[in-house]
């Protein structure tokens, strides 16, 4: 399976985000950091709000911000699914950092204050790690 | 005589105004229903994904989870309609009201309570009109739908379906539902859209359109954490996916629906203008006429005085 790709799906509830073949996935998901080589075993994870990583077979680097959703695993065929996601570079990072200051100032009493910061500083981290 | 003529030049006049609004709105549906049915495939991924998914969970484990479990005794049932936010779309939204009447009939009569919850101004006015409470209503969006909509009424949905009967804590227990059934329109081609019903909750999770394939072996996943907690996340963003698939067919439908109400508005309207300019034209010969016969009538009629006096 040394030579074998990764056929990866990105996939948010209206778009096909990205999809392509990789090397390398390393996703968040509720259990922690899960990396992804060709010829894992199968597995359903849930995702936090978080940053996905994929190294292309190109060897390109590709980084998304998603919120939630989950990943499966079959075949070496992958599927990020999540209700939001972008790519790095269809980030507006004034707009992200501007969310995370608002989330911030509203004070984190609520679970969606909470959720809105964590969602908006996976985009931030998403762009830095592009960067 | 003249008078008249000009009668019907105006009347041709406003018939050609009202042609070319009635073209424009017909040529923007129309290419409205491509970008909609592009939305609708852009979306299918997603669906499919997801199906596979919530398949997978359901095949190798055996949890029970409240989405999926049918009530022993169902007692009340929420209706999404699905209509649209304006006319001049020919049938369309009177036809889905009429499926919803039809299911609201049916389920009273296997003694349901019935809750209503409605997309659309105008199933809204119609159902404001004769005073029959809604219990959530959301517009402005018909005609392109984005998943946020869908999520937000999925939520909706999904906690009025999760509020237990039992527990009077809730903080509405009246809105305890035991199924939830949506009517909305099917695209099936650009000429062929029908209202249909599905019942959304309970879930049954194999759905006609996004089913994997026959004799596609689904591989033997492991869960994280758990199937039940992974079940508990999937089952909602399903019925989002479910209801953005709904609202999607139903925008697409609606723009089928306008465009042909306009091409036979637009049509009509070329008729009409036959038709005048056809009228308009022979009172217009008429007049030519009348006035030749009285200028020969005149004419005569001083030759014969001129000669009488001879």
């Amino acid at each position: 399976m040394a030579d074998s790709t990764l056929h990866v799906e990105l996939v948010a509830a209206d778009r096909t985000v990205w999809s392509g073949e990789a090397k390398t996935i390393v996703a968040r998901t509720v259990e922690g950091d899960i990396g992804v080589l060709p010829g894992h075993a199968p597995v359903l994870s849930l995702l936090v709000d978080g940053v996905v990583e994929i190294d292309t077979a190109d060897g390109e680097t590709w980084i998304a911000a998603v919120e939630g959703g989950f990943l499966s695993i079959a075949d070496d065929r992958v599927s990020i699914l999540s209700e939001d996601a972008q790519m790095s570079h269809e980030i507006d990072i004034e707009k992200a950092k501007a969310d995370v200051a608002e989330a911030e100032a509203d004070g984190l009493d609520s679970e969606e204050a909470q959720e809105r910061l964590q969602r908006a500083q996976a985009k931030v981290r998403a762009v830095e790690r592009a960067g | 005589m003249a008078a008249s003529l000009r009668e019907y030049r105006a009347r041709i006049r406003s018939t050609q105004a009202t042609k070319k609004i009635t073209r424009a709105m017909e040529l923007i549906a129309a290419s409205r229903i491509i970008k909609a049915q592009q939305q609708a495939t852009a979306a299918a991924p997603y669906a499919r994904e997801l199906t596979r998914a919530v398949s997978a969970v359901a095949t190798f484990s055996n949890v029970d989870h409240p989405l999926t479990t049918e009530a022993e005794n169902p007692t009340r049932a929420a209706v999404l309609v699905v209509t649209s936010d304006r006319g001049l779309a020919g049938a369309y939204s009177s036809a889905v009201l009429k499926e919803a009447e039809r299911l609201a009939e049916k389920l009273r009569g296997e003694g349901k309570e019935i809750d209503l919850y409605v997309t659309g101004r105008k199933a809204l006015q119609y159902f404001n009109f004769r005073q029959r409470p809604l219990v959530e209503s959301w517009t402005g969006f018909s005609d392109k739908p984005a998943y946020e909509n869908a999520r937000e009424i999925g939520n909706t949905l999904v906690a009025s379906f999760n509020t237990d009967a039992d527990d009077t804590e809730a903080e509405h227990p009246e809105r305890a539902v035991d199924e939830l059934h949506i009517v909305f329109t099917r695209f099936k081609s650009m000429l062929v859209q029908t209202p249909d019903v599905i019942r959304l909750l309970p879930l049954e999770v194999v759905e006609g359109e996004e089913q994997p394939e026959e004799g596609e072996v689904l591989p033997l996943y492991e869960f994280e954490p758990s199937p039940s907690e992974v079940l508990d996340a999937l089952l909602p963003q399903y019925v989002n996916s479910r209801i953005y698939f709904c609202l999607l067919q139903a925008a697409a439908s609606e723009l089928a629906a306008r465009q042909r109400a306009m091409k036979s508005a637009t049509d009509n309207a070329e008729d009409l203008i036959q038709k005048y300019t056809r009228i308009a034209n022979q009172a217009r010969q008429a007049g030519i006429t009348q006035e030749i016969s009285e200028i020969v009538g005149g004419a005569s009629a001083l030759a014969d005085a001129t000669a009488g006096s001879e």
